[in-house]
């Protein structure tokens, strides 16, 4: 209907006035004063620090005084000892976390878009966690989480289990960060889900029903595939909160104990605080990257593969 | 109705933006105010009691004089703060910051105001002339006391099992396992506050001076490294704690303040720490347990050799935005910085973790009892600066090092390795050429 209606009119308009539909292409309706005030914002606020940072990154930079050094901070980069299991922590923590979030999601959203008693109510205690500060978050799972002293480990010590050292034991430390990481971060996912399943027209459903479907045909073939939007938002979103995460993992464990839960972007946090100005920025310059590598090739997949169905 | 609010959000916008400029602007240059003074210090508890104490005192001798303390995060990100304002030209009429390394990182030639004409620079003990002085002046006058970094051990447990305070480190190991052995924690770490575990390393820089003289140039030029004797000895000493089965069993997420209570309680016999902070925190949380406190060096292979590792306080410094009658004001206050009458102040104020830096200065009766231990090594000269006064180069990952031999994650070698590729960064922020 919208589209039949709009479509005439602007026929209208090109017709009426070609001369100028053409100097400005077709394809502003907007004339170019309209777009200065946000053009200097963006250049300002965006496109002058990015474009420096890429020039930093090239200098040994004490805030005082810079030495154009070439490429010496990537080189340098490279070197740095914690880098490869930065790399390699970083991409554990994302993929965990992203495809925990996934998964949890859509049972939350299911769960909570069926008929149940205090529907809302629940909603919003799922929501909860994302509204509350990382660090607030970081800081009580430390407590909590204390090998000794802390409640997690004094319950379990009730029923006789001695607790691991969560978030001091080398081998344990990223995965109880991830897993506090998936606790704060599925109230979200379980949003987007939501809306993604209550968008799915009823007639779906009344249809399968008719045919016989059982409860997993309804899921697997109405709900897996029609919510694909959403599951594509979800990836993507929680896949690159978690390559540039940091916050929780610098208020839970600092990277460590030593490196061993360190992430690239701790990595270039320790460096900055370092003083190394030029070569952190460096880092966030190889962050950047990575990040666009991963997630650009992923989204355009995802999104051709959601348009071919 | 409708229309009102955003403009309401553009006017408090512009608010915004207006005081900021503002804000821009006032930082350092209030020099028509020749009455106010303003100094930058760090915001642990006990450094800004230190300030209070010595803000009233300069009132009382110099009343039309007013000193404003402002406050920054201790740390790293105090640093960054530090650096921004200087090379802004927003930084106060002074600050108060590390000595050494730190300091050196500042630029001073380029940043501060040299102070080697005033009348005071004589009386400084000629170590802390080193920490803060460049080939083209000396920049800071101290405030605050010298502290060591040392073995920090409970004396009623000795007495109990009549031990005998260590000079080389296999009899240091021998008086932890006995302690163990009774039923009490051998030697107790903090890891849960992974700077705390830097100690072993860096106090065992005695150690190092006393074997080669010349390390630290020698390591400065990129020729000395961690991983080769002596040096890698500070590092083997914590894999030696660790493996010998004496640490407390939270180490890994014990904090400082645990660590503390832990030796003051008697639960535990050593600790190795900056006596500064011990100090401050037996004063603090546990004057009763003052008498049952003292202090030994790091013992290192050789029981001839056997001294403390010492840290400079820290200095006060004025940058060159402080300019005119600002600038007069300021060393005038300076000068009395330099005077018994304000170490005198900073002895109430604060509890002391060593002696003073300043000629004329004196311990007070009521020092802790940990700093007289300390004295008898001032005296006979069986002291040497730690390495980051004799050094610029600090490598900023050694705490995470540490934490990881320590805790049995990393060998003392692979350790030590690791730190010496640490330092080339330093090395390369700085300019030379390794």
């Amino acid at each position: 209907m919208t589209t039949a209606t709009l479509a005439p009119k602007r026929r209208d308009l090109k017709t009426e006035r070609p001369q100028r539909s053409q100097r400005r292409r077709g394809t502003s309706p907007y004339p170019l004063w309209f777009h200065i005030p946000a053009g200097v914002f963006f250049l300002v606020l965006f496109i002058i620090p990015t474009a420096a940072s890429f020039y930093f990154s090239l200098t040994r930079w004490t805030l005082f005084d810079v030495e154009f050094i070439g490429l010496d901070n990537f080189v340098q980069f490279f070197r740095e000892p914690a880098l490869v299991r930065g790399f390699t922590n970083t991409f554990i923590y994302a993929f965990l976390t992203s495809a925990a979030k996934v998964v949890l999601g859509l049972m939350l959203a299911i769960l909570l878009t069926s008929q149940i008693i205090a529907r809302g109510f629940l909603r919003s205690v799922v929501f909860f966690p994302v509204l509350v500060s990382t660090v607030g978050i970081g800081v009580t799972f430390t407590v909590l989480l204390d090998p000794f002293d802390g409640m997690v480990n004094q319950l379990l010590g009730m029923v006789g289990i001695a607790g691991p050292g969560w978030l001091t034991d080398p081998n344990l430390a990223l995965y109880t960060v991830a897993f506090v990481d998936v606790w704060k971060g599925v109230g979200l996912a379980t949003l987007i889900y939501i809306a993604g399943i209550v968008a799915i027209p009823q007639e779906y459903f009344e249809a399968a029903k008719v045919d016989g479907a059982s409860a997993w045909h309804n899921f697997r073939f109405i709900i897996l595939p029609l919510a694909r939007p959403a599951t594509v938002t979800v990836v993507i979103l929680s896949l690159i909160g978690g390559l540039r995460s940091f916050d929780l993992i610098w208020s839970m464990t600092g990277g460590g104990p030593g490196f061993t839960s360190d992430v690239i972007a701790s990595v270039i946090y320790k460096q900055y605080q370092a003083g190394f100005f030029g070569l952190s920025t460096a880092g966030n310059v190889v962050l950047f990257l990575v990040v666009a590598a991963i997630i650009l090739p992923l989204s355009y997949w995802l999104n051709r593969k959601g348009s071919e169905s | 109705m409708g229309n009102a609010q955003p403009r309401r959000l553009a006017l408090g916008a512009v608010g915004v933006v207006g005081a900021l400029a503002l804000a821009g602007c006032s930082g350092g240059g209030d020099a028509a105010d020749g009455g106010e003074l303003s100094i930058y210090i760090d915001s642990n508890p006990s450094s800004i009691a230190l300030w209070d104490g010595l803000v009233a005192g300069y009132a009382e001798v110099n009343p039309d004089v007013t000193i404003e303390v402002e406050t920054h995060p201790a740390g790293g990100e105090g640093d960054n703060l530090i650096k921004t304002r200087l090379s802004t030209g927003d930084m106060n009429d002074m600050f108060w910051y590390n000595s050494g390394s730190l300091l050196m990182a500042l630029g001073p030639d380029k940043q501060l105001v040299s102070l080697s004409d005033e009348e005071w620079a004589a009386d400084l003990d000629d170590n802390f002339v080193q920490a803060v002085s460049t080939e083209e002046g000396l920049y800071g006058v101290p405030v605050g006391a010298s502290f060591a970094g040392a073995m920090v051990y409970n004396k009623d447990i000795y007495a109990e099992l009549g031990l005998e305070v260590p000079t080389t480190w296999d009899e240091f190991m021998a008086n932890a396992e006995a302690v163990t052995d009774a039923g009490l924690v051998g030697v107790v770490q903090s890891f849960g506050d992974a700077w705390t575990s830097q100690v072993p390393v860096l106090g065992d820089f005695f150690n190092v001076t006393a074997d080669n003289p010349d390390w630290a140039d020698e390591y400065t030029a990129g020729e000395a490294k961690f991983v080769d004797e002596p040096a890698v000895a500070g590092f083997q000493h914590l894999q030696d704690i660790h493996d010998a089965g004496v640490l407390n069993e939270d180490f890994a997420s014990a904090t400082y303040d645990d660590a503390v209570r832990m030796l003051a309680e008697g639960e535990a016999a050593h600790y190795p720490m900056l006596t500064g902070n011990v100090a401050e925190a037996l004063g603090a949380n546990y004057p009763d347990a003052d008498a049952s406190i003292g202090v030994f060096p790091i013992p290192g292979a050789d029981s001839a050799s056997n001294g403390l590792t010492v840290w400079m306080p820290n200095g006060v410094y004025v940058p060159k935005t402080t300019e005119g009658e600002q600038l007069e004001a300021t060393k005038e206050f300076l000068t009395w910085l330099a005077t018994p009458e304000s170490c005198a102040i900073q002895a109430d104020s604060t509890t002391l973790g060593g002696p003073f830096v300043v000629a004329g200065c004196e311990l007070p009766d009521n020092a802790p009892a940990l700093v007289h231990d300390m004295q008898a090594y001032f005296d006979e000269g069986r002291t040497s600066l730690a390495l980051e006064f004799l050094s610029a180069i600090k490598g900023p990952s050694l705490e995470q090092i540490t934490v990881e031999v320590g805790s049995g994650i990393r060998s003392a070698d692979d350790g030590a390795a690791l730190y010496d590729q640490d330092v080339v960064k330093q090395a390369q922020q700085l300019g030379l050429d390794w």
